[in-house]
C-alpha cells in the first residue's frame, strides 16, 4: 500500500504487514479433513494512537484470528506485526511478556472469560501483579479505582462472577484489561452478545475510556450499525482478505467494493418508512479450503461490470480515492494525478 | 380489530416454580393475531417473549407451569383445555414454529429430506415416497438449490443460511395458519438474513399465513411487522401499528430502547443508555416495573399502571398514558 488513510504526518502504534495464518484441519476418523485454510491471507493495516481501527466481516472472514495473529494469541505463519517499532513476530518469550503489557484484548463472551473460581478482584488483580505494577494494600486500591473506573462498585471485588449480569461482567473483562495501562486494545465482539439497552453502556463506556486514556483500539465486529457509530477508520474482510478501508465516512458514504455495498445494504433499518434499495446477494460465502480464483467474491457479485477478467485478476487492494482502499479490478480511481 | 382474531392470547400466565422463588417469565399477557397478520414481539432477553411462545404450543417444560385462568384461543378453540393427543395434532401443523439455531432444532443423524418429509408422514399419514416428493418440492420452494440432491444431506452439511430454510420448509409442509418464529435470523450472518427475510415475505405472500416474529432487533421489526408488542418484565408495556412504534413510542422504554440502537447514516456522539439493569423475574418490583430505570418516574409509579389505549390500537402500559403532561415537563427539565 502506498498509503494508509489517515497516516497523513503520524506514526502508526501498531504496524501489520501481510500477516497471513492458514489452520489445517485435522484428519477425522472417517476421513475428511486435510484440508489447509488460510483464515488470513496477506493482511496489513496500521492502527494510529488514539483511534478506532474497525474490522467488519460475515463469520469466516477472518476478522478473530487476525485480532488474535496479531496479539501473538494464535501464531502467524508469516507477515510482520510492529508495536512500538518492534516485530512481536520475532520477539523471544521474555519481551513478549513485557510487550503484552501494553497490548490487551477484551473478549466477546464475558460469561466465558472470566474464571468462575476466582473472585472479579482477584482478575482484575492478576494483571497487577504479574506486571509488578502493584502488590499488597497498593493493589487492593488500585483495583477499587479500575472497578469504578468501569462503572462498577469497590465493594464488588470480593464477588463472583456468576454474581453479575453480562455487561458487568463485561466491565470486568475491561477493567483487567485496562489494568496494566496498556496502549492498544483488541476488543472483540465485545458487545454482541449483550442486550440493546446494555450494549449502549458498554460502547459509552469505551469511548471514554479511550478520550481519557488515549487507547487505540482494533474494533472486531459484525454489527454495522455499531461500527459506523465507534470507528474513526473500517476495514472490511471476506474471506481472510481485507477487500476495503477507509475512513468511517468514506467508507458507509460512498463504498467502493461491491461486498461493502451488499453488506451495507442487508443491514435492517429501523424506520418502516424506509424504502430503498437491496443488494440480496445469492448464496453464501464460498468455503475458505478452496477459495475462487481471482477475486474471491466474484460468484457472489451481483456488480453488473462483472466479467470474466474478475475470475483471472485477483484484484489488488488499490486506492481509489483518496486513503480509500479497494479491491475491485471494475472500480475506476477519482484520483487525480495531484494526489498521487 | 374489526374481524375475528387467529390466535387471541388472554391474561397468559406462565411461571417457573424454582428453589429461588416463583419466577413470573410471563406475567398477564393478553395479544391477538389476525389472519395474515405479522406481529413483531420484542424486547430483551428475559422479558418473556420466548416463554410467551413456548406457551402458546404448550411446550413449557417443568418447573414451568402455565397457570390456571390463562387462555390461548386458537381457531376457536382454547388450546389450555385440548388434550395432550389433540394439542399434538396442532403443533406442527396448524401452528409451527422455527427456531434461532437450526442446527440444535434438526436432527443430526437423519437426512434433511427425512425430517421434513416426517411432517407429511405424521400429519397427513403420507405413504413415505409421497412425503419425500412433497419434502423436495417444499425444499425447493425454499430456495434451496437442487433440492433432489440436497435432501440427502444431513444437517452438518449444510450451511446455517441452508439450514433455515430446511427449517423454514418443515413449518411450512402443513400449510399452517400461525407461523411462531423466535429469532429467525439472530444466528445468521447480515447478508443470509437478508435473503432469510425475503423468503419469509414472500411465501407469508405466496401461503396466506400469520407471522408472529420474535426479536430484539428493531430493523428487522421496522422491514417485517404491520404490528408491534413490547414486552418488559414479563408484562406487555407497549402495543401499536409498526409506525407509530418508531415515530411516537408512548412507553419510556420503548423509547429508551429505540435511543439506545446505534443507527447507520445517523451520527451521534454518545448512545443514549437505559441506567440500570432488569430486574431478575423471581423480582420484579411492585407497581411498575420499570420504575427504577423510568426518568419519568413519579410517586404514582408504586400502583401498577394498566395497558392503556393513547390513540386507535395505540396502548402503553405507563401512567403518562393519563398524565401526558408529565412527560413535556420531564423532557424540559433534562434540557
Amino acid at each position: 500500500m502506498s498509503r494508509i488513510p489517515g497516516a497523513e504526518g503520524r506514526e502508526p502504534l501498531l504496524r501489520v504487514r501481510n500477516l497471513t495464518k492458514t489452520f489445517t484441519r485435522p484428519r477425522g476418523l472417517f476421513g475428511g479433513g486435510g484440508e489447509t485454510v488460510r483464515a488470513v491471507d496477506g493482511v496489513s493495516f496500521d492502527v494510529f494512537p488514539g483511534e478506532t481501527l474497525a474490522l467488519v466481516g460475515e463469520s469466516g472472514c477472518g476478522k478473530t484470528t487476525t485480532g488474535r495473529a496479531v496479539l501473538r494469541l494464535v501464531e502467524p505463519d508469516a507477515g510482520e506485526v510492529i508495536f512500538d517499532g518492534k516485530d512481536i513476530l520475532k520477539l523471544a518469550s521474555e519481551p513478549l511478556r513485557k510487550l503484552r503489557r501494553r497490548m490487551q484484548i477484551v473478549f466477546q463472551d464475558p460469561y466465558s472469560s472470566l474464571n468462575p473460581r476466582m473472585t472479579i478482584g482477584q482478575t482484575v488483580r492478576e494483571g497487577l501483579i504479574i506486571h509488578g505494577i502493584a502488590e499488597g494494600a497498593d493493589a487492593d486500591t488500585r483495583v477499587r479505582q479500575l472497578l469504578e473506573e468501569v462503572g462498577l462498585r469497590g465493594e464488588y471485588a470480593g464477588m463472583y462472577p456468576h454474581e453479575f449480569s453480562g455487561g458487568q461482567r463485561q466491565r470486568v473483562g475491561i477493567a483487567r484489561a485496562l489494568s496494566v495501562e496498556p496502549a492498544f486494545i483488541v476488543c472483540d465482539e465485545p458487545v454482541s452478545a449483550l442486550d440493546v439497552s446494555v450494549q449502549a453502556q458498554v460502547l459509552n463506556l469505551l469511548q471514554d475510556l479511550q478520550r481519557d486514556r488515549g487507547l487505540a483500539f482494533l474494533f472486531i465486529a459484525h454489527d454495522l450499525s455499531v461500527v459506523e457509530h465507534i470507528a474513526d477508520r473500517v476495514a472490511v474482510m471476506y474471506l481472510g482478505r481485507i477487500v476495503e478501508t477507509a475512513s468511517r465516512d468514506a467508507l458507509y458514504g460512498t463504498p467502493r467494493m461491491p461486498y461493502t455495498r451488499a453488506l451495507l445494504s442487508a443491514v435492517p433499518v429501523p424506520d418502516p418508512a424506509a424504502r430503498r434499495e437491496r443488494v440480496v446477494l445469492a448464496g453464501d460465502a464460498p468455503s475458505p479450503t478452496r477459495p475462487p480464483a481471482g477475486c474471491v467474491f466474484h460468484p457472489r457479485c451481483p456488480d453488473p461490470r462483472r466479467d470474466a477478467s474478475c475470475s483471472a485478476t485477483v484484484p489488488p487492494l488499490e486506492e481509489k480515492a483518496r486513503a480509500h482502499f479497494a479491491a475491485c479490478i471494475k472500480e475506476p480511481s477519482s484520483l487525480t494525478p495531484r494526489d498521487q | 380489530m374489526t374481524h375475528t382474531p387467529l390466535l387471541a392470547i388472554e391474561n397468559l400466565r406462565t411461571y417457573f416454580h424454582t428453589d429461588a422463588g416463583v419466577a413470573r417469565a410471563v406475567d398477564g399477557v393478553s395479544l391477538a393475531i389476525a389472519p395474515g397478520e405479522t406481529v413483531g414481539l420484542v424486547g430483551e432477553s428475559g422479558c418473556g417473549k420466548t416463554v410467551t411462545a413456548l406457551s402458546i404450543l404448550r411446550l413449557v417444560a417443568p418447573p414451568g407451569r402455565i397457570e390456571s385462568g390463562s387462555r390461548i384461543v386458537f381457531e376457536g378453540r382454547d388450546l389450555m383445555e385440548l388434550r395432550e393427543s389433540d394439542i399434538r395434532r396442532v403443533r406442527g401443523n396448524r401452528i409451527a414454529m422455527i427456531f434461532q439455531e437450526p442446527m440444535t432444532a434438526l436432527n443430526p443423524v437423519f437426512t434433511v429430506g427425512d425430517q421434513v418429509a416426517e411432517v407429511a408422514r405424521i400429519h397427513d399419514a403420507a405413504p413415505r415416497k409421497a412425503a419425500w416428493q412433497r419434502a423436495v418440492d417444499m425444499l425447493e420452494q425454499v430456495g434451496i438449490p437442487e433440492p433432489g440432491l440436497r435432501a440427502r444431506d444431513y444437517p452438518h452439511q449444510l450451511s446455517g443460511g441452508m439450514r433455515q430454510r430446511v427449517m423454514i420448509a418443515m413449518a411450512l409442509m402443513m400449510k399452517p395458519a400461525l407461523v411462531i418464529a423466535d429469532e429467525p435470523t439472530t444466528a445468521l450472518d447480515v447478508t443470509i438474513q437478508a435473503q432469510i427475510l425475503d423468503l419469509l415475505r414472500g411465501l407469508q405472500k405466496r401461503f396466506g399465513m400469520s407471522l408472529l416474529l420474535i426479536t430484539h432487533d428493531m430493523g428487522v421489526v421496522a422491514e417485517m411487522a404491520s404490528r408491534v408488542v413490547v414486552m418488559y418484565g414479563g408484562e406487555v408495556v407497549e402495543e401499536a401499528p409498526v409506525a407509530r412504534i418508531f415515530s411516537q413510542p408512548q412507553h419510556p422504554y420503548t423509547e429508551g430502547l429505540l435511543a439506545a440502537m446505534p443507527r447507520m447514516g445517523r451520527a451521534q456522539e454518545r448512545l443514549t443508555t437505559i441506567p440500570g439493569t432488569v430486574p431478575p423475574p423471581t423480582d420484579w418490583p411492585d407497581g411498575c416495573r420499570f420504575r427504577d430505570r423510568c426518568s419519568y418516574a413519579w410517586e404514582k409509579a408504586s400502583e401498577h399502571p394498566a395497558l392503556t389505549q393513547v390513540a386507535p390500537g395505540h396502548f402503553a402500559r405507563c401512567h403518562l398514558a393519563l398524565e401526558p403532561q408529565r412527560r413535556t415537563k420531564a423532557g424540559a427539565a433534562r434540557g
